[in-house]
């Protein structure tokens, strides 16, 4: 069955191949057009009022007078934005997020917003909005939120996952619990036990581009966006429903996306511009600066757990325990619990649980980051299990081998593994070269494994052939890393042309069906799925051309290397007919040919990595130098390994930054002190060495050609592969992430001590 | 206030009008069209924005668009010649040393900068040569594989 | 029809009276959800807001028609995001 999406052995012509990416040229030149860089007539600034305040009681807002100076088209506030969200609580987070709505919940909350002719005259109106706030205590702590005294945010949370459920509501969101066997049994057998509890402070994704959006509303009730956005239909969607609109009128365009990591994976301030639109009745082009986008975009969760694990002298773990606690800044989430699945997924274990426990502080709603909420457990579990190691006094990747999940394995999450990457990543990870090479002096070197799941998702792909024998494909997944280059490699192949007869363009919303947003991992997955099947259906299209043609049967036409062929004792010596002859001869055989594929695909694999990371620590100044870094992960097929390559060496130098010195600092105020690039410090060029790569290939049976998602899994292993490698430099053990300078010096004199 | 400049972009004579406080980035972008450089920080802290003034590697959002009267300013638009690109732009589509590539216009400026003054740059004085602009994506190892690329092509 | 047992993840346990799996006969996906919904009524809040079904180690996420043959394992995880 031509629709089958499990796996084909087979060899490939142009899969694999390190071809040009077709947005390269425009991106080069400074032609590509992000979300700020489209204009439409009369546009107008749009800029957004925000709390200065943690948490606050917004007692009135006077906008009387912005309204009046000259300039002004548009002032809106919570006012403006009736709850249309009909007792979906995800959604009426995400609207009260857009705009407070009684209370501001954190520094950078949205509590108003003006369109003006010009920015000048909008900031200019932003200061005559008068804000009358009661200023409510604050918590901003993960640890202090659960605690009983603890500022109270919302007054309709009562824990889930607690029997009885509490009747008084707390910042405490939600208790889950994974896990098999029975881990006081394990530990009992245990001849080595490590506990330890560590913490990591709150990143932000960190995409150089800020969010920008170019919306315009008619008064008959049209409407246009243009936007940057990891899911331009997602987008649309909770755009329509927060304000009460159709769907259908809302037509959502894409920009080139610079950067977004999951940060762009929800909306912020989109439906605000399209307010300011309605009510200004004119365009309205509304970009966040930096400060707006550290102070009121989705960081990660800041999080505090705690690790106990056991084994045997022979390097058996027998037991493994884990208490999380995660944050999702003002609003409840999932965060820990997302954590207790991942935390020991890498591992084969008889007795395994881990405790999540969610809350909400006084920080910005949290979004996802690249393989969310796993980077931090696997800090936290893998720095213990180095410790183990070493208490055994077994090689720390001998020690991973030992008790790595395979086949067959029941996962700390629960299910059994099918055929997965981890032992191999360990196996090549102890053989190369990097793990043998010699350490310079006060230098160490660390590994780590990591684990994330991966997915599919709705997605739509239309192929359509040109009359003079081209392909367009249109796809509704954004590119956020190459991923046209390899759909239209994956055209190319199905359909036996050259990579350059392929043109893949991102569709806006009213030229698709729905297509989820591309995060994990599932842009290149899914899209390459349906791809392969909207080309095979229009190959079949292609066959019955040729049949009738030829006036042969159907089952008489082979598809192969671009052309179809006859075969068979009766037909087979006529010459092929190319994909140019029988789209020339479409007007008299049937009309345009084209092939669509609307699925959902499932399955996208499990993917597994393990790093390899040498650090040099200064001892004077505290100062942490990568030296050397190597990245070893599955990617199921590599269909561009560039792009694979460029994944893997991305997510790695954002979890070095996260190790060393990304972090959210705020005050005793509740306000964030470091909301911009000089310090909140993201790794320059000169921070990092080069990052090797190793791609294994070890195809995911439940796709085409293979392909697992490759974006996500390689942020996960750095934090605890540069803490091992700080350890073995500088004999301290750093229990608290960032590792910066100051943490260090301090872990160092008190080693001294 | 407004203030009228007579200015040279890409080679090109150019006259524009801006208010006194207005930064060239938003000058280039917003009342000449050019949006190749980028705004990623407004506060000369990640070098989307970089283009070249009077020879020298600046950041469009820390410079006056008033201050441009009788200068000479090269942004991204200019870095092709015609159809042709420059080995540099070439070498980071071939070295796949972009991923989103709103990085990209600031980094082919700091490059062009860097091997105008040091054509045969080792690793480290690409490093740190470009260590003025951000990049998320990439991890900086294909950037840098790119610039040395293009400075051997360029060294003919 | 085939009674299966399905395994909970631990935010549903306390719903299935602190049980670590139930038994329901059902033959797809959108069958053990409805059933579910009215045998449990309080995971419904779950069931609303997404579940990933694992058979036999496959993460099914939305498609609701896919067969739950006997003889295999299933297990009910929360929808996880991306990023
Ligand atoms: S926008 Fe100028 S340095 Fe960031
Ligand atoms: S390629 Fe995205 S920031 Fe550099």
């Amino acid at each position: 069955m031509t629709m089958n999406p499990d796996l084909v052995d087979k060899t490939y012509k142009v899969i694999g191949t390190r071809v040009r990416r077709p947005d390269g040229v425009d991106k080069v030149t400074g032609r590509a057009r992000y979300g700020a860089d489209a204009s439409a007539p009369g546009q107008l600034v749009g800029l957004v009022l925000r709390s200065p305040h943690a948490h606050a009681v917004i007692k009135k807002i006077d906008i009387s007078k912005a309204e009046k100076l000259k300039g002004v088209k548009a002032v809106i506030t919570s006012a403006d934005f009736p709850d249309h969200t009909n007792g979906d609580r995800g959604l009426r987070d995400i609207l009260e997020n857009c705009m407070a709505r009684k209370k501001a919940l954190y520094d950078g909350h949205a509590v108003a917003a003006v369109a003006a002719v010009d920015a000048r005259t909008a900031r200019e109106a932003l200061k005559l909005i008068k804000v009358d706030y009661q200023i409510l205590p604050h918590v901003t702590e993960v640890d202090d939120a659960f605690k009983a005294n603890a500022p109270l945010l919302h007054d309709d949370i009562f824990t889930d996952g607690i029997t009885p459920t509490p009747t008084k509501s707390s910042n405490f969101v939600k208790q889950a619990e994974y896990g098999h066997g029975d881990i006081d049994a394990g530990f009992r057998e245990a001849d080595v036990i490590i506990e330890k509890s560590y913490k990591t402070e709150q990143t932000h994704q960190g995409y150089i581009e800020p969010h920008s959006c170019l919306a315009s509303v008619s008064p008959d009730g049209m409407a246009e966006m243009w936007v940057c956005t990891q899911g331009h239909f997602v987008y649309r969607n909770q755009c329509a429903a927060i304000l009460g609109m159709d769907a259908n009128k809302l037509r959502v365009t894409s920009s080139e996306i610079g950067g977004g990591f999951g940060g762009k994976t929800h909306i912020w301030a989109e439906p605000l511009a399209l307010a300011l639109s309605r009510k200004a009745n004119r365009p309205v082009k509304l970009t966040m600066t930096r400060d707006e986008v550290f102070r009121a975009t989705g960081p990660t969760s800041s999080t505090s757990i705690d690790v106990k694990i056991g084994a045997k002298k022979d390097g058996t773990i027998t037991a493994a325990f884990a208490e999380l606690r995660y944050h999702g800044g003002a609003f409840p989430g999932n965060w820990a619990e997302f954590g207790a699945m991942t935390g020991f997924a890498c591992y084969d274990l008889k007795n395994v649980k881990t405790v999540s426990k969610d809350c909400v502080v006084n920080r910005p709603k949290t979004a996802a980051y690249r393989a969310p909420s796993t980077p931090q457990v696997c800090f936290a579990v893998e720095s213990t299990v180095d410790e183990v190691a070493r208490a055994i006094g077994m090689n720390p990747v001998d020690f991973r081998i030992k008790n790595a999940a395979k086949e067959g394995t029941k996962s700390s999450y629960g299910p059994v593994y099918g055929p997965i990457g981890i032992g191999p990543t360990l196996e090549a990870a102890k053989n190369h070269p990097h793990m043998k090479a010699p350490l310079a002096k006060d230098t160490g070197r660390g590994m780590a494994c990591g684990f994330w799941f991966n997915f599919g998702g709705q997605t739509c792909v239309d192929m359509n052939v040109t009359p003079d024998g081209n392909v367009t494909v249109a796809v509704g997944t954004i590119d956020v890393g190459g991923s046209r280059a390899s759909l239209a490699l994956v055209v190319a192949e199905e359909l036996g042309v050259p990579y350059d007869a392929v043109r893949v363009v991102v569709a806006d919303t009213s030229t698709l069906g729905h297509n989820d947003m591309t995060d994990g991992s599932r842009g290149t997955f899914s899209s390459s799925m349906a791809a392969v099947f909207a080309t095979r259906n229009a190959i079949k299209t292609l066959r019955e051309r040729a049949a009738k043609t030829w006036e042969i049967p159907l089952d008489e036409v082979v598809w192969e290397d671009g052309a179809a062929r006859a075969v068979g004792a009766q037909h087979g010596n006529r010459a092929p007919l190319t994909l140019k002859e029988i789209a020339a001869a479409a007007p008299g055989s049937g009309g345009p040919i084209a092939g669509h594929a609307e699925i959902v695909a499932d399955n996208a694999g499990v993917s597994f990595a393990t790093h390899i990371c040498d650090a040099h620590v200064d001892k004077e100044t505290g100062k942490t130098t990568i030296t050397r870094y190597t990245v070893i992960q599955d990617a199921g097929k590599a269909m561009h390994p560039a792009y694979v390559e460029g994944q893997y060496q991305g997510g790695a130098a954002q979890g070095i930054g996260w190790a060393l010195n990304e972090e959210y600092i705020y005050g005793a105020n509740g306000r964030l002190q470091n909301a911009g690039f000089l310090d909140y410090r993201i790794p320059v060029c000169s921070d990092l060495p080069m990052i090797d790569t190793q791609i294994l290939e070890i195809p995911n049976p439940h796709h085409p050609y293979g392909v697992r998602g490759v974006g996500e899994t390689s942020i996960v292993p750095p934090l605890a592969a540069v803490a091992n490698a700080v350890t073995n430099a500088a004999g301290v053990h750093m229990n608290h992430v960032p590792m910066s300078p100051p943490r260090i010096l301090k872990a160092i004199k008190a080693l001294k001590a | 206030m407004s203030v009228h400049v007579k200015t040279t972009i890409n080679g090109d004579q150019v006259e524009f009008v801006c208010g006194a406080d207005e930064p060239l980035l938003d000058v280039l972008r917003n009342r000449l069209g050019l949006t190749g450089a980028k705004e990623g920080c407004g506060t000369g802290d990640c070098g989307a924005c970089s283009v070249i003034l009077d020879g020298r590697l600046v950041c469009s959002c820390l410079v006056l668009g008033a201050e441009m009267d009788g200068r000479s300013v090269e942004t991204i638009e200019g870095m092709a010649d015609g159809a042709k690109l420059h080995p540099l732009q070439q070498q980071f589509i071939d070295n796949a040393a972009l991923q989103c590539g709103v990085c990209t216009p600031g980094f082919l400026m700091a490059a062009q900068a860097l091997l105008r003054k040091n054509p045969d740059p080792t690793e480290e004085d690409i490093r740190f040569g470009l260590a003025g602009n951000l990049c998320r994506c990439t991890g900086y190892d294909k950037i840098v594989r790119a610039v040395q690329a293009a400075a051997k092509e360029m060294r003919g | 029809m085939s009674r299966l047992e399905i395994h909970l993840w631990g935010a549903l346990r306390p719903l299935a009276g602190g049980a670590s799996s139930i038994f329901i006969e059902a033959q797809t996906i959108r069958e053990l959800f409805r059933k579910m919904g009215e045998q449990y009524p309080g995971m419904e809040p779950h069931l609303r807001r997404g579940v990933a079904v694992s058979i036999s180690g496959k993460v099914f996420r939305d498609q609701l028609d896919t067969p739950l043959p006997p003889d295999q394992e299933i297990y009910l995880l929360p929808r996880v995001p991306g990023g």
